[in-house]
């Protein structure tokens, strides 16, 4: 009898530790689920930063880039920000990296989530600028002479040039983007006087290197 | 009974009043409250005594600190942590072996001052229903988070962590970072008595074990005054450990809380009448 209490109480003890840690376990990885959705395009992580998954496996998001950060450009992203929660990233329409040749971010960077490996900013890959201003770019329509997006490229002429095209019997000139050197600093992003950025920088994974108007 | 009582004369200290019965509360939360305002007096008073926050900080410029259950998660998750983290985690683990692992959870951590307020309403609102929780879950959960963080490659307990998202919210901007901190205070207010650093917390969890043999303890070395009040198990966070160091004495226990679990808060001194407890250190132990 005693014996039957005792492997009753001993199941029921079993069962308020599966219960519990079952519920807890539940919510947690909910939550870590939904904290693990990629990246949204605009968001654009810092100079030297692995690769999106190594990333969430590095940066402990204490913020040292962000406080090293000379330009604020950085920001750590809130609870409830469809990013995931403390890791640093920067929107380039906002505050775009204005290339710091000691890149203090990642100095400051305690875990190595922004590689040490990267020494010249010109080599970082933050991400990749598009043209995406077929109809509304100055330059590219031809409604005035602007290239204020070439002018801000700390790589001018390297990372973007502007390409005479004949449009509607019209020399028009389109901002162009070389992969092999843009460095995805958003500078062109940040400096574009149309309303909506005709020119934006994406995550590089989202931009195929052979894609589109990029050449 | 009361003939037995030594007189007041002969103790340590007099009778007690409000502030030396709240003495080491007191002092806890001034630690507490100037751990937040070093964080804080950074970005809004640009004082920069401390850059960061409490996952990982450089004080003055020179020092690296780095939360040493942060650094393992990522070591998990794969990552060879940089040199600058390792240091700074090995750091702060040898100052938790010293003081006591849990002086994180009692004096440093946030959070604490949410549970501590929703277990004093509780016992002030005598709430008394809880949802029985076993203390050891924690040490499962601990053991939940490396094997997770191997499994999915990603810090998982910093997706969770109210005390990071909490204390990083006040220095980096709040978002919903208050909502964590009610959630907490209203699970260990309505649903289990010290329910969340008791039972569930694995950082809690963690720290106990680092600091299992630490050098500082609390002494219950006049046990033999003790008149079975009981006021030290109800203001405890983890009475479990007063047991052995107060009723030991026949067995030949160490009157030394010696258990990881106890958080060096010092409340049992702040509360007992009898001036039963106050802190030692472990090597006082050696003697019989
Ligand atoms: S390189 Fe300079 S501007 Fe760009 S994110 Fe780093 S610190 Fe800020
Ligand atoms: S300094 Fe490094 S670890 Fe800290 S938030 Fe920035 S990227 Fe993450
Ligand atoms: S700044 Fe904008 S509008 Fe001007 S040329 Fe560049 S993309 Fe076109
Ligand atoms: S034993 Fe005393 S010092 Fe330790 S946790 Fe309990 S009340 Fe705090």
């Amino acid at each position: 009898m005693a014996f039957l209490k005792s492997r009753r109480k001993f199941i029921g003890r079993i069962l308020q530790y599966l219960g519990s840690l079952g519920v807890f376990g539940f919510l947690i990885a909910g939550h870590a689920q939904r904290e693990k959705t990629g990246l949204p395009a605009i968001v654009i992580r810092p100079p030297g930063a692995l690769s999106e998954k190594d990333f969430l496996s590095a940066c402990v998001r204490c913020g040292l880039c962000v406080r090293n950060c000379p330009f604020d450009t950085l920001k750590l992203a809130e609870l409830g920000e469809p990013v995931t929660t403390g890791t640093p990233y920067f929107v380039a329409r906002r505050i775009p990296c204005e290339m710091c040749t000691d890149i203090p971010c990642l100095e400051a960077c305690p875990t190595g989530a922004l590689s040490h490996a990267l020494l010249d900013i010109n080599k970082a890959d933050m991400g990749l600028a598009v043209f995406t201003g077929v109809d509304t770019c100055y330059a590219f329509t031809g409604i005035g002479q602007c290239r204020a997006c070439y002018l801000a490229c700390p790589v001018k002429d390297r990372a973007i040039t502007m390409e005479a095209h004949r449009r509607g019997g019209r020399d028009v000139f389109m901002p162009t983007v070389h992969t092999d050197y843009c460095t995805g600093c958003g500078k062109c992003e940040h400096d574009c006087i149309t309303d909506q950025a005709s020119i934006k920088v994406l995550p590089r994974h989202l931009v195929k290197q052979d894609a589109g108007l990029v050449v | 009974m009361s003939l037995e009582r030594i007189p007041v004369e002969q103790l340590d200290s007099p009778e007690k009043n409000r502030i030396s019965r709240n003495r080491w509360l007191l002092t806890r939360r001034t630690c507490q409250l100037l751990m937040l305002a070093l964080f804080l007096a950074g970005p809004f008073l640009g004082l920069w005594v401390i850059k960061g926050n409490l996952a990982s900080s450089e004080v003055l410029g020179v020092l690296s600190l780095t939360d040493p259950l942060i650094m393992l998660q990522s070591l998990f998750a794969g990552h060879a942590v940089y040199v600058t983290a390792i240091i700074g985690a090995i750091t702060v683990s040898l100052f938790y072996v010293v003081v006591g692992g849990r002086v994180y959870c009692s004096w440093v951590c946030p959070i604490n001052m949410a549970t501590d307020l929703a277990a004093w309403l509780r016992s002030r609102l005598a709430l008394s229903r809880d949802l029985v929780i076993p203390k050891q879950v924690r040490y499962v959960v601990l053991f939940l988070v490396p094997f997770l963080c191997w499994q999915t490659g990603t810090i998982i307990w910093e997706f969770v962590n109210p005390i990071t998202i909490f204390q990083r919210g006040l220095v980096y901007g709040a978002g919903l970072s208050w909502g964590v901190v009610l959630l907490v205070f209203l699970f260990d207010l309505f649903v289990t008595k010290r329910g969340w650093c008791g039972a569930l917390c694995p950082v809690g969890a963690f720290y106990g074990l680092l600091g299992a043999k630490s050098l500082i303890r609390v002494n219950a070395g006049r046990r033999n005054r003790c008149t079975d009040c009981g006021d030290c198990y109800q203001v405890c966070p983890e009475p479990q450990v007063i047991v052995p160091a107060l009723t030991g004495e026949k067995k030949g226990l160490s009157p030394l809380i010696l258990s990881g679990e106890c958080t060096n808060c010092g409340r049992c001194i702040d509360v007992c009448p009898e001036n039963v407890f106050n802190f030692s250190h472990r090597l006082t132990n050696i003697r019989p």
